[in-house]
């Protein structure tokens, strides 16, 4: 239940992936927060004490209580706020099914090819860019069935599926540039490439950050790995 | 209820994944046909029905399937809505979806870590567990299931640390588990695999440590990256 005086707060940084997915999900659903922003490389308080368990962001605080993971946070705003009218995931059962098993590849394949071609691990980018642009293969091939031949996973308007992707591709097009490869070209995956533009000219376009404050970020990143302490 | 419904349920009898997802059709009281799968020797109806992770349990309703347990439960809980498996509240039920990763991603590693590994590397996984265990058994305290009196969503998805947890300590030799370290999370367990709906529904445990061990072996032989 929402009421008047909702207090929504997310825990998280301008620059993350997860984080942006729980923004596009508020933003869609016109629902006001405020942003807590972390400090690369150190953890607030707050960020304990409400995500004990991983002590990651993002975290969305609603009225006091925590809410973590980020999937599960952009589920429980599609739950909770439902008269803007706008459904984040679709309404038939096997549609939701769907988009929930390319949502878990999507989190299990990508986040450990990033380290690598963002410089932050040492390898090969080039053959990190070209696994990269295989783990995408299935959803390029399956984005027709998926869409049922609309502009997005789900359907005319950006969805779950949508949503969780589309967090990625700033961060893909940082790196492309980071480490001079390419992952999503309109030779291997032309449906992707297509969608992606649709994606980034999407109202939420305001929330996708720069490329260029991306490859800066990264440097912080980068810098603050080497600085840290070493953890007790 | 849905009407005319057909429901396969492509399963391997040792699978812990496949288990959930049985647990979650009794509960409901669907019927369905199990189809058990070599999984050495993949039938192409699970090929055609999951070419993605190639996997069980895939739930076939209608002819379409669905894959991967926890999506699958969702579907189930979703599509035969009278008797919720899933908290209403929506808090309630974030809180739900978080344990299930949490047991199917963090606790999953440390166990392989605990079953198939050695040395510093075994004893990271057994370390890794007890501070899970710990955070499992702090949920648990006043509860006697996890969805309160009576067994729900977390519990399914636990549920393999009941049953498959204490076999791969048998088969693997090592112990995570500890009444006076965690006595919440031990009580669970009784009272899970007590439950009538568990109690019925479980691999025969000498077979399952069986099965483990070999499994085990197999793993430390061709040093396999396992799931």
């Amino acid at each position: 239940m929402t009421t008047e005086r909702d207090e929504v707060k997310l825990i998280g940084t301008w620059a993350g992936g997860l984080v942006m997915r729980v923004m596009i999900a508020l933003n869609l659903k016109q629902v006001g927060y405020k942003l807590l922003q972390e400090t690369p490389g150190q953890k607030s308080k707050l960020l304990l004490q409400s995500n004990p368990v991983y002590k990651k962001i993002p975290v969305l605080i609603h009225n006091g209580k925590s809410i973590c993971e980020s999937m599960i946070i952009v589920e429980y705003i599609d739950e909770t706020w439902t008269s803007s009218g706008w459904q984040i995931l679709p309404s038939d059962p096997h549609d939701r099914a769907i988009a929930r098993f390319w949502t878990a590849y999507i989190d299990d394949k990508l986040p450990g090819l990033f380290p690598m071609l963002m410089g932050i691990i040492p390898g090969n980018t080039v053959t990190a860019a070209e696994r990269f642009t295989a783990c995408l293969q299935p959803l390029e091939e399956a984005f027709e069935k998926i869409s049922k031949g609309k502009s997005f996973f789900n359907g005319n308007e950006i969805g779950y599926l949508d949503i969780a992707l589309g967090s990625h591709i700033g961060w893909i097009k940082a790196v492309e540039k980071m480490a001079n490869v390419k992952i999503m070209t309109k030779e291997k995956t032309p449906r992707l490439v297509m969608w992606a533009e649709r994606f980034c000219v999407h109202t939420v376009k305001e929330i996708m950050p720069k490329i260029e404050k991306l490859i800066e970020y990264t440097e912080l990143i980068k810098l603050s790995l080497i600085t840290a302490t070493p953890r007790n | 209820m849905v009407p005319n419904s057909e429901v396969r349920l492509f399963g391997m009898w040792a699978s812990p994944a496949v288990w959930r997802v049985e647990w979650a059709l009794k509960m409901k009281g669907i019927e369905f046909e199990y189809i058990e799968e070599d999984v050495s020797d993949k039938s192409s109806s699970l090929l055609m029905y999951n070419p993605i992770n190639k996997q069980v349990p895939v739930l076939v309703h209608n002819g379409k399937p669905i894959v991967e347990s926890l999506v699958i439960l969702e579907y189930i809980d979703e599509t035969w809505n009278d008797k919720p498996i899933l908290p209403v509240d929506s808090y309630e039920r974030a809180k739900a979806r978080f344990w299930a990763t949490f047991v199917d991603v963090k606790c999953r590693e440390a166990a392989r870590k605990s079953f198939f590994g050695e040395g510093e590397e075994r004893e990271n996984g057994i370390e890794n567990l007890e501070i899970q265990l710990k955070a499992l058994d702090e949920e648990l305290e006043g509860k006697k299931f996890f969805a309160g009196n009576s067994i729900g969503y977390t519990d399914l998805v636990v549920g393999w640390m009941a049953f498959w947890l204490g076999v791969a300590e048998e088969a693997g030799d090592f112990k995570a588990v500890n009444s006076s370290k965690f006595p919440f999370f031990t009580a669970w367990i009784e009272n899970f695999l007590q439950d009538p709906l568990i109690k019925n529904n479980l691999p025969p445990r000498d077979k399952t440590v069986e099965f483990f061990r070999l499994f085990r072996q197999a793993g430390s032989c061709a040093k396999a990256n396992v799931k």
